[in-house]
């Protein structure tokens, strides 16, 4: 890298990325593939988010879904919920993005060697922890069993439906349910945490991630710990409203954390107090 | 063969009774088999029984004019099915239909209610672990009543 393409990796500036690819997950999401335009390609940590900028639009913070252990675009899944998601949804193939980053926390997948991965995920909450997926599946020795608990809102709305069946033929236990169906769905019908409650899993050496809406996040923390796991084995990704993304603006602040910096991702006993504090 | 004795304390909702309760709950029960896609109990139908899911998977579903009917949960190995045996009018409020070969132990209504009527310890013992799994049931659909994977959640 040049001295003056160095010069630049100023946290705060968006380096440009051509978007190569795009997928439509749902009705609402899209995965984007983006390769950068003048800077050397982006590693990650599973866990990890980048502000994702849609010139004139705005700017969101948005967790990396694709491979870390795989060379090649950026991979974003992003639904469209507000004026910047929905421009960053309708960028086409060849169109500008801007990207910084990556920021925040990872999962700690080393805390997990040794031990059974659950992954809890709720909604468009499953593309952060995908990278952990990807993670297990290239190095299946380092882990012990690997769980995918995944609920959705219906059928419809459930993300990466084909890659849920492969996982599964590569062994993990994937299980899937859905707040509302009709009848041709043949699958489950309930919510996250009662996925939790019939799971087959060893909470003595259980590690479990959790990524989702916070009030599902909440249920399935307390359901896991129910099910006996240790508070310290419980990590959550907090969604709040990053704008600086390096601890400076205070958007993101949670009482003492800064989400940006000091997470998104955390362990339960740090972050479980943010769960009790009401219309917060 | 297990006998049903063995069967019935298997069941999680019943574990934790005692012997003697257990053996008169195994004397209201039997095996019972549904093939995929045949209904356990239509709305409306009498309620003569419930229904422990030894194997497979039901879907509980509420029938909707001129739509597909709506399934409003699921039901899976371990859990129990039905408890519209215990309240007059003793009818089936939803649908139940095996979604794959089902394998449950039926209970007959009318013999355990019974039975609860002329053993108040056995009938406040069941009537505990049912209100606990309607409980379950509930809070479980106050979930879903946040809809937390809506657009607005997600604002």
């Amino acid at each position: 890298m040049s001295a003056a393409v160095a010069a630049r990796r100023d946290p705060l500036l968006p380096d440009r990325f051509r978007v190569t690819g795009r997928t439509r997950e749902t009705a609402d999401t899209w995965t984007l593939t983006l390769e950068p335009v003048d800077r050397d390609p982006l590693a990650f940590a599973p866990g990890q988010f980048n502000m994702v900028y849609a010139f004139g639009a705005g700017e969101v913070p948005i967790s990396i879904s694709g491979d870390p252990g795989r060379a090649g675009p950026l991979v974003h899944t992003v639904r469209a919920v507000g004026k910047a998601t929905a421009a960053i949804c309708d960028a086409q193939e060849g169109a500008m993005l801007g990207v910084r980053g990556p920021f925040g926390t990872d999962w700690p997948l080393a805390a997990a060697e040794g031990r059974d991965v659950v992954v809890v995920a709720g909604g468009v909450g499953l593309a952060p922890v995908r990278p952990i997926v990807y993670a297990v599946l290239a190095q299946p020795d380092r882990f012990g069993r690997a769980l995918v608990l995944y609920g959705g809102r219906q059928p419809d709305q459930l993300l990466y439906s084909a890659e849920l069946a492969a996982w599964r033929e590569q062994g993990i236990d994937v299980d899937v349910t859905v707040d509302i169906a009709t009848s041709s769905w043949t699958g489950k019908v309930g919510v996250v945490p009662q996925l939790i409650g019939r799971a087959a899993l060893d909470p003595e050496r259980a590690v479990a991630f959790v990524c989702g809406p916070e009030a599902m996040m909440r249920f399935s923390a307390e359901a896991l710990l129910e099910r006996g796991l240790r508070p310290e084995h419980v990590y959550v990704s907090m969604e709040r409203n990053m704008k600086c993304a390096v601890g400076q603006c205070g958007h993101c602040q949670l009482g003492p954390e800064f989400v940006c910096r000091d997470g998104a991702v955390f362990s339960w006993p740090r972050i479980r107090h943010a769960f009790r504090i009401r219309e917060i | 063969m297990k006998e049903m004795e063995e069967l019935v304390a298997e069941v999680p909702v019943l574990s934790g009774l005692a012997q003697a309760h257990l053996d008169l709950i195994a004397g209201c029960a039997q095996n019972t088999r549904f093939d995929a896609g045949t209904y356990l109990f239509r709305e409306g139908d009498p309620a003569d029984r419930f229904y422990a899911v030894r194997q497979g998977a039901v879907a509980l579903e509420i029938h909707v004019p001129a739509r597909e009917a709506v399934v409003v949960e699921t039901l899976h190995t371990g859990d129990l099915l039905g408890w519209s045996w215990l309240f007059p009018p003793f009818r089936w409020s939803f649908d139940a239909r095996a979604l794959e070969p089902v394998g449950a132990i039926a209970f007959d209504g009318a013999c355990l209610r019974g039975k609860c009527e002329t053993d108040p310890e056995l009938g406040y013992a069941l009537m505990q672990r049912i209100a606990q799994v309607i409980i379950e049931r509930l809070q479980a659909t106050r979930m879903r009543l946040l809809d937390v994977y809506g657009v607005e959640a997600a604002t």
